[in-house]
């Protein structure tokens, strides 16, 4: 009984959140497309046969930029401006009387996000493929499976990261300049604009205990049939999940009880 | 036109924005903490590339640090004055409130393009300088007047071009309501200005010419301030700036044909 009923919650809200976001199909079209910087990284790197010097070949290399690519386009999370919004606006009280966390509504609406993005993402693919053909490769399933799972664990992580700097918005206004703050070493650190196999032995040293590698470089790696340590990259992603997920509560249940709606 | 009139509106603009911005003073903070990551991002990012190449198109690394330096200075512009502007203009068009803007005796692209301000980006265009003077000093750049007046030219130039293509995607909006995406797009080419054009492959150099003169921006600028550039590519941004200044002039007054208010 329990888990049919969990089951319709979770139905209702990914159909009611999919019919939202096919409204939004351009929009989401125009954010498939700005995601594309790592090709012109990618351009940068074999026009200027900076590869040489890291020992991957161009073909491994415009592999590695494509599922970087992927990705990201698969774990970008915006769950910090939405709830922003909501809450200078009021609206999280209403969520608040339901009988459902209101980030369960968030995560719905990413996944549903993700799934009407998929057929554009594919798109660019096929394009850049016509552009490359050398690099078109089919990677065997198991890996696929694999790289699809720390995809989505890269996703988990960057949700519930932005997560807790949203639950800051019960104590502060603009938490998205947190957000802003917390996106530069994301974007320079993760690997979407230089796999980390070329960064300098000084940031190595240090850069594997941190989340960033395994956001973005770790599945990317994995999908394109890089060298990496699947199993160290799948247990760190599980222990950064742990490690956040009790923040996660601690900061939510602190903050609703701070929570004092608009105007009252 | 009466330029007094106009001036004495934008000291008044300036005054009422700042206003209300400085309510947020560690958001300023942030933000700065956020413009210095940035920018040591790129540098990182910039000697990734550098480490193993003595050069990358053609630009030693200490040249190419002149075009981080400007792109952060127009960077900066963009948050200080483009950004903060143009993305209420989408806010203006969804609520309808464009109607209050057009019917003041002022004209109506000075209103919503000069209307707010934003002052930590003046921290991140004040840190570009500092990286500029310290450019002067390793790259033994002698300042004398001719030189600083092209350079101011053709920086001119740029922020016009700058300008040009924020106005013209954010006035579409007119038709297509939500266009927030669309910027996320421009922002995400705009990104390619950190690095020399000629680090690029052929066709994506004619790209990054013709179609979104982004070569224009910064390149050619950091051509100026080593003392190597021909007269024709200076004479040649002048005319694209003012080719790009008044279609987006015509653009804007074109589209406000088609405006017709919210819910009619």
């Amino acid at each position: 009984m329990i888990s049919n009923s969990i089951n319709r919650k979770i139905i209702t809200l990914l159909k009611v959140q999919y019919s939202n976001m096919l409204e939004y199909r351009v929009e989401i079209a125009l954010w498939a497309i700005s995601g594309i910087i790592p090709f012109f990284m990618l351009n940068i790197w074999t026009n200027n046969n900076l590869n040489e010097s890291i020992n991957i070949s161009n073909i491994m290399l415009s592999r590695y930029f494509l599922c970087a690519f992927f990705v990201r386009q698969f774990s970008v999370v915006w769950v910090v401006f939405s709830f922003e919004e909501d809450s200078l606006m009021g609206k999280v009280s209403p969520y608040l009387i339901q009988p459902l966390n209101p980030f369960f509504r968030y995560f719905a609406q990413h996944i549903a996000e993700q799934i009407t993005r998929f057929p554009f993402a594919i798109i660019i693919a096929f394009f850049f493929f016509i552009f490359n053909p050398e690099s078109i490769w089919i990677p065997n399933l198991g890996i696929l499976f694999l790289s699809i799972i720390s995809t989505f664990l890269s996703f988990l992580i960057q949700f519930l990261i932005q997560s807790i700097v949203a639950c800051l918005c019960f104590w502060t206004e603009k938490a998205s300049s947190i957000e802003r703050l917390l996106f530069i070493p994301t974007l320079f650190l993760s690997g979407l604009l230089a796999p980390v196999a070329s960064f300098p032995e000084y940031v190595k040293s240090w850069i594997y205990f941190t989340p960033f590698p395994y956001l973005i470089d770790f599945p990317a790696n994995l999908l394109s049939g890089n060298t990496t340590s699947v199993f160290g990259g799948f247990s760190m992603q599980i222990l950064w999940i742990f490690l956040l997920f009790p923040v996660f509560r601690k900061i939510w249940s602190a903050g609703t009880k701070k929570y004092t709606a608009m105007g009252s | 036109m009466n330029p007094r009139k106009y001036l004495k509106v934008y000291t008044k603009f300036l005054h009422t924005s700042l206003a209300s911005e400085l309510e947020y003073k560690t958001n300023i903070l942030i933000d700065l903490i956020t413009a210095i990551l940035s920018l040591i991002g790129s540098i990182f990012l910039l000697s990734i590339f550098f480490q193993s190449n003595g050069s990358i198109g053609g630009w030693k690394f200490e040249e190419a640090l002149i075009i981080q330096g400007i792109y952060t200075i127009l960077n900066g512009i963009t948050n200080t004055w483009f950004n903060p502007n143009l993305t209420e203009i989408v806010k203006h068009i969804r609520e309808g409130t464009l109607d209050f803007v057009l019917l003041k005796p002022i004209d109506s692209q000075f209103f919503i393009s000069l209307k707010k301000i934003n002052p930590s980006g003046f921290l991140e265009i004040m840190l570009g300088f500092c990286l500029l003077f310290f450019c002067i000093r390793i790259n033994q750049i002698n300042l004398n007047l001719s030189f600083m007046t092209l350079f101011f030219i053709t920086i001119i130039c740029s922020i016009c071009i700058l300008y040009s293509l924020w106005f013209f995607i954010s006035t579409t909006t007119i038709w297509f309501v939500k266009t927030w995406n669309a910027i996320e797009v421009l922002r995400s080419f705009l990104y390619i200005g950190r690095f020399p054009l000629n680090s690029f492959s052929f066709s994506l150099r004619i790209f990054f010419s013709v179609f979104i003169p982004i070569a224009f921006i910064t390149t050619i600028p950091s051509e100026v301030f080593l003392g190597l550039s021909q007269l024709w590519k200076i004479l040649l941004e002048i005319i694209v700036a003012a080719v790009f200044l008044t279609t987006s002039r015509k653009f804007w007054l074109f589209a406000l044909k088609f405006y017709s208010s919210a819910s009619s």
